[in-house]
C-alpha cells in the first residue's frame, strides 16, 4: 500500500480528543492506590500543558467495579453516569475525562446502551429526575486521561528533562506496555490504534526515546475479573493471569513496564512481589522486580517531577533501578519522609523480593 | 409466568450478547477465564441459544457463571458480533432476581462482594476505600500498604490529596449531600432491593 493509503487507513483507527477544557472525573482505585499518579496528572495538564481542567468534589464512583461484579443492576450504572454528566453540565464543561479504564468503558457503554435501546435513555431521565431532580446531557467529547497525555506527547517531550534512555549505555529502554482491556476491547472504534494496535502507551514511549517490546502475551488480560479479585479465595485468577504475562516478557528484559488501567498496574507490580514471596521467583535484575509505572508517572519522570513527590515510594517494586539507569538525581531518604520532612520509619523489607 | 429466556430477553446485555452463535470457539480462545477454569463462553452461548429451560436453570445455579472475569475481550473477537461476557452478565441478574445463585459456592459469594464494595459505596462514595483495606484480608499489597496504612495522613499530604478533607482533591471526603443523592439512586433503580435480596436469600438458605 502507498503511503497516502496507509495515512487513510490509519486515519481510520484514530479519534477524537478534544484540545482543553476538561472535566476529569476521577478514578477510585487510583485515588487510593496510587494517589500520587491523579495528583501528578491535574500538575501535568493544569499548570504544565496550560490547560483547563475541572476536579468537583460533587463526582462519587461511577459504580464500575460493583457493575462488572454484578451487584447492583445496570439501571443503576446508568443513572449514576447519568448523575455525572449532570454535574458536568452544571459546571459548564463538555469534555468528561474519566481516570479509570474501567469507568472509561463504563461511560462508553452507557452511552451505546442509550443509543441502541432509546427507551434505557428516557427511563434514565426519569429515575435521575425522580431520585434526584436533576436533568442531563451527554458530553461532546469522551476520552481517557491517557489520551490526553498522548495527544500532548510533543508538547510534553518540547519541555522533557529526560528521555527514556538508558544513560549509561546511549540505548533506548525497553518497555513493556499494558493496555487495559476496557480501554480498546469493548469499543475498538474509541481508543486511539484501536483493538489492533493501540498505540496510547507505545506513542508516549516512542516519542520519549523508548523502544516498545512486542511479546506473545502483549495483549492478554491483567486478570483483575472483578469479583476473581474482590473475593480472597478467587485471586488465584487474576495472580495466575499476570503470571502468565510476566514469563511471556520476561526472555525479553524489560527495564520497565506502563500501564493505563487502575487494576492492571497495581496487579503488575504486587503480585511480583507475591510471586517472588510464595515462589521465591523475581523477574527483574538481582533478585529485583520489574519497576511498574502509571503513565503519569512516566510522563512525570520525563519532566523532571520529583518521584516521591509523585508517589512512587508506594509501590511494592522498587524503581530506583530504573532511576539510575534514566539518570535522574533523588534523594533516597526523602523516599520515607513525610509531608514536612520528618522521619516516618520505612515499609518492612519483604523476605525474597529486593526493594 | 415468564419462560427463564423470555426474562432474560428483558436484559438489553442478552440482546446485544447473542445475536447467532456458530460455535466457533473464537471467544474460548481468547478468553482468560477459559484457560484458568473450567470454563467456556462458546458453551454459554450455545447453552442459551439453544434456549432449553432446564439446561439455562442448571446454568443459573452453577459456579460456572461466575467464572468470567468480564473482561470482554470475547466482543472484540467474535466473529458474529456475539459477546459472552454480556449474556454472562444477564444470567448473573437473572440468577440473583431468582435467588438461583444461592445453589452454588461462587454464587454465595455475591454476600461477600456486597459486603464489600456496595457498602463501601454507600458509606463513602467509593467503591474501594483506604480504611478499610488490610493486609490481613489483601496479603498482595506488601508491607509498603502497612507503611502507607501507619502514616496515611502524612503521605497523601505530601502528595497533594485531600484525605477526608471538605472541596475536592485526592480522596477528599464525599459530602453527605452527594452521597444522599448516590443512595436515592440506588434506591430508584433496585440497588438496594437487590442488596437487601443478595442478604436475605443468603440467610434463608444458612
Ligand atoms: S466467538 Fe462468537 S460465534 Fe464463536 S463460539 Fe464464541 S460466541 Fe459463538
Ligand atoms: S468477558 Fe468473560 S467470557 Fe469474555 S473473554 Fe473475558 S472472561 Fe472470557
Amino acid at each position: 500500500m502507498n503511503k497516502e493509503g496507509k495515512e487513510i487507513v490509519w486515519g481510520e483507527y484514530q479519534k477524537e480528543i478534544a484540545p482543553d477544557n476538561y472535566y476529569y472525573a476521577r478514578s477510585c482505585i487510583r485515588q487510593n492506590f496510587f494517589p500520587g499518579s491523579e495528583e501528578t496528572f491535574l500538575k501535568i495538564v493544569g499548570a504544565i500543558l496550560g490547560k483547563d481542567i475541572y476536579d468537583d468534589p460533587h463526582q462519587t464512583t461511577c459504580t464500575g467495579i460493583a457493575y462488572h461484579s454484578d451487584i447492583i443492576p445496570m439501571e443503576t450504572t446508568m443513572t449514576v453516569v447519568a448523575r455525572q454528566f449532570s454535574l458536568m453540565n452544571d459546571s459548564g464543561y463538555k469534555n468528561f475525562i474519566p481516570s479509570c479504564v474501567t469507568s472509561f468503558g463504563i461511560y462508553t457503554e452507557m452511552i451505546e446502551a442509550w443509543e441502541h435501546f432509546p427507551e434505557t435513555l428516557e427511563r434514565t431521565k426519569q429515575q435521575l429526575k425522580s431520585a434526584t431532580g436533576r436533568t442531563f446531557s451527554l458530553p461532546e467529547n469522551l476520552v481517557h486521561t491517557s489520551d490526553i497525555i498522548y495527544k500532548y506527547k510533543e508538547a510534553i517531550l518540547e519541555k522533557a528533562k529526560f528521555k527514556l534512555i538508558n544513560k549509561q549505555t546511549g540505548k533506548p529502554l525497553r518497555v513493556v506496555e499494558h493496555i487495559g482491556c476496557h480501554y480498546a476491547k469493548i469499543f475498538p472504534a474509541k481508543g486511539v490504534g484501536g483493538a489492533e494496535f493501540p498505540s496510547v502507551l507505545s506513542g508516549m514511549i516512542e516519542t520519549w526515546g523508548g523502544e516498545v517490546i512486542d511479546y506473545p502475551e502483549r495483549r492478554h488480560c491483567c486478570g483483575f475479573g472483578f469479583r476473581n479479585y474482590v473475593v480472597k479465595e478467587n485471586r488465584g485468577y487474576p495472580l495466575s493471569n499476570t503470571k502468565r504475562k510476566f514469563d511471556s516478557m520476561e526472555p525479553f528484559k524489560p527495564d520497565f513496564i506502563v500501564a493505563n488501567c487502575p487494576g492492571c498496574t497495581f496487579f503488575l507490580d504486587r503480585w511480583q512481589y507475591v510471586i517472588a514471596e510464595m515462589e521465591g521467583k523475581t523477574y527483574g535484575e538481582d533478585g529485583f522486580g520489574i519497576p511498574v509505572l502509571t503513565y503519569e508517572e512516566m510522563a512525570g519522570l520525563v519532566l523532571g517531577l520529583d518521584p516521591w513527590e509523585m508517589g512512587m515510594q508506594l509501590h511494592q517494586v522498587g524503581v530506583e533501578s530504573l532511576l539510575n539507569k534514566i539518570g535522574i538525581n533523588y534523594c533516597s531518604f526523602d523516599k520515607y519522609k513525610g509531608a514536612n520532612g520528618e522521619d516516618i520509619g520505612m515499609p518492612e523489607k519483604p523476605n525474597i523480593l529486593k526493594c | 409466568m415468564a419462560t427463564l429466556l423470555e426474562q432474560l430477553k428483558t436484559d438489553i446485555r442478552f440482546l446485544e450478547g447473542l445475536k447467532a452463535c456458530i460455535n466457533c470457539g473464537t471467544c474460548t480462545a481468547i478468553c482468560p477465564a477459559a484457560q484458568f477454569y473450567d470454563y467456556d463462553p462458546r458453551q454459554i452461548a450455545d447453552t442459551v441459544q439453544n434456549g432449553n429451560e432446564l439446561e439455562i436453570e442448571a446454568l443459573l445455579k452453577s459456579d460456572t457463571i461466575w467464572y468470567c472475569g468480564e473482561c470482554l475481550s470475547c466482543k472484540t473477537r467474535c466473529p458474529r458480533g456475539n459477546t459472552p461476557g454480556y449474556i454472562i452478565q444477564s444470567l448473573r441478574h437473572l440468577s440473583q432476581e431468582t435467588g438461583y445463585f444461592t445453589f452454588s459456592g461462587r454464587g454465595r459469594q455475591q454476600l461477600q462482594v456486597k459486603r464489600l464494595v456496595g457498602d463501601n459505596m454507600l458509606k463513602y462514595g467509593y467503591c474501594v476505600y483506604i480504611d478499610e483495606i488490610d493486609t490481613t484480608e489483601h496479603p498482595e499489597q506488601g508491607p509498603v500498604w502497612d507503611w502507607f496504612r501507619q502514616n496515611t495522613d502524612t503521605i497523601l499530604q505530601k502528595l497533594g490529596a485531600n484525605y477526608k478533607g471538605n472541596g475536592a482533591g485526592t480522596l477528599r471526603k464525599i459530602s453527605e449531600t452527594d452521597l444522599d443523592e448516590l443512595r436515592k439512586i440506588f434506591t430508584e433503580t433496585g440497588a438496594m432491593e437487590r442488596f437487601e435480596n443478595i442478604e436475605n436469600k443468603f440467610h434463608s438458605n444458612e
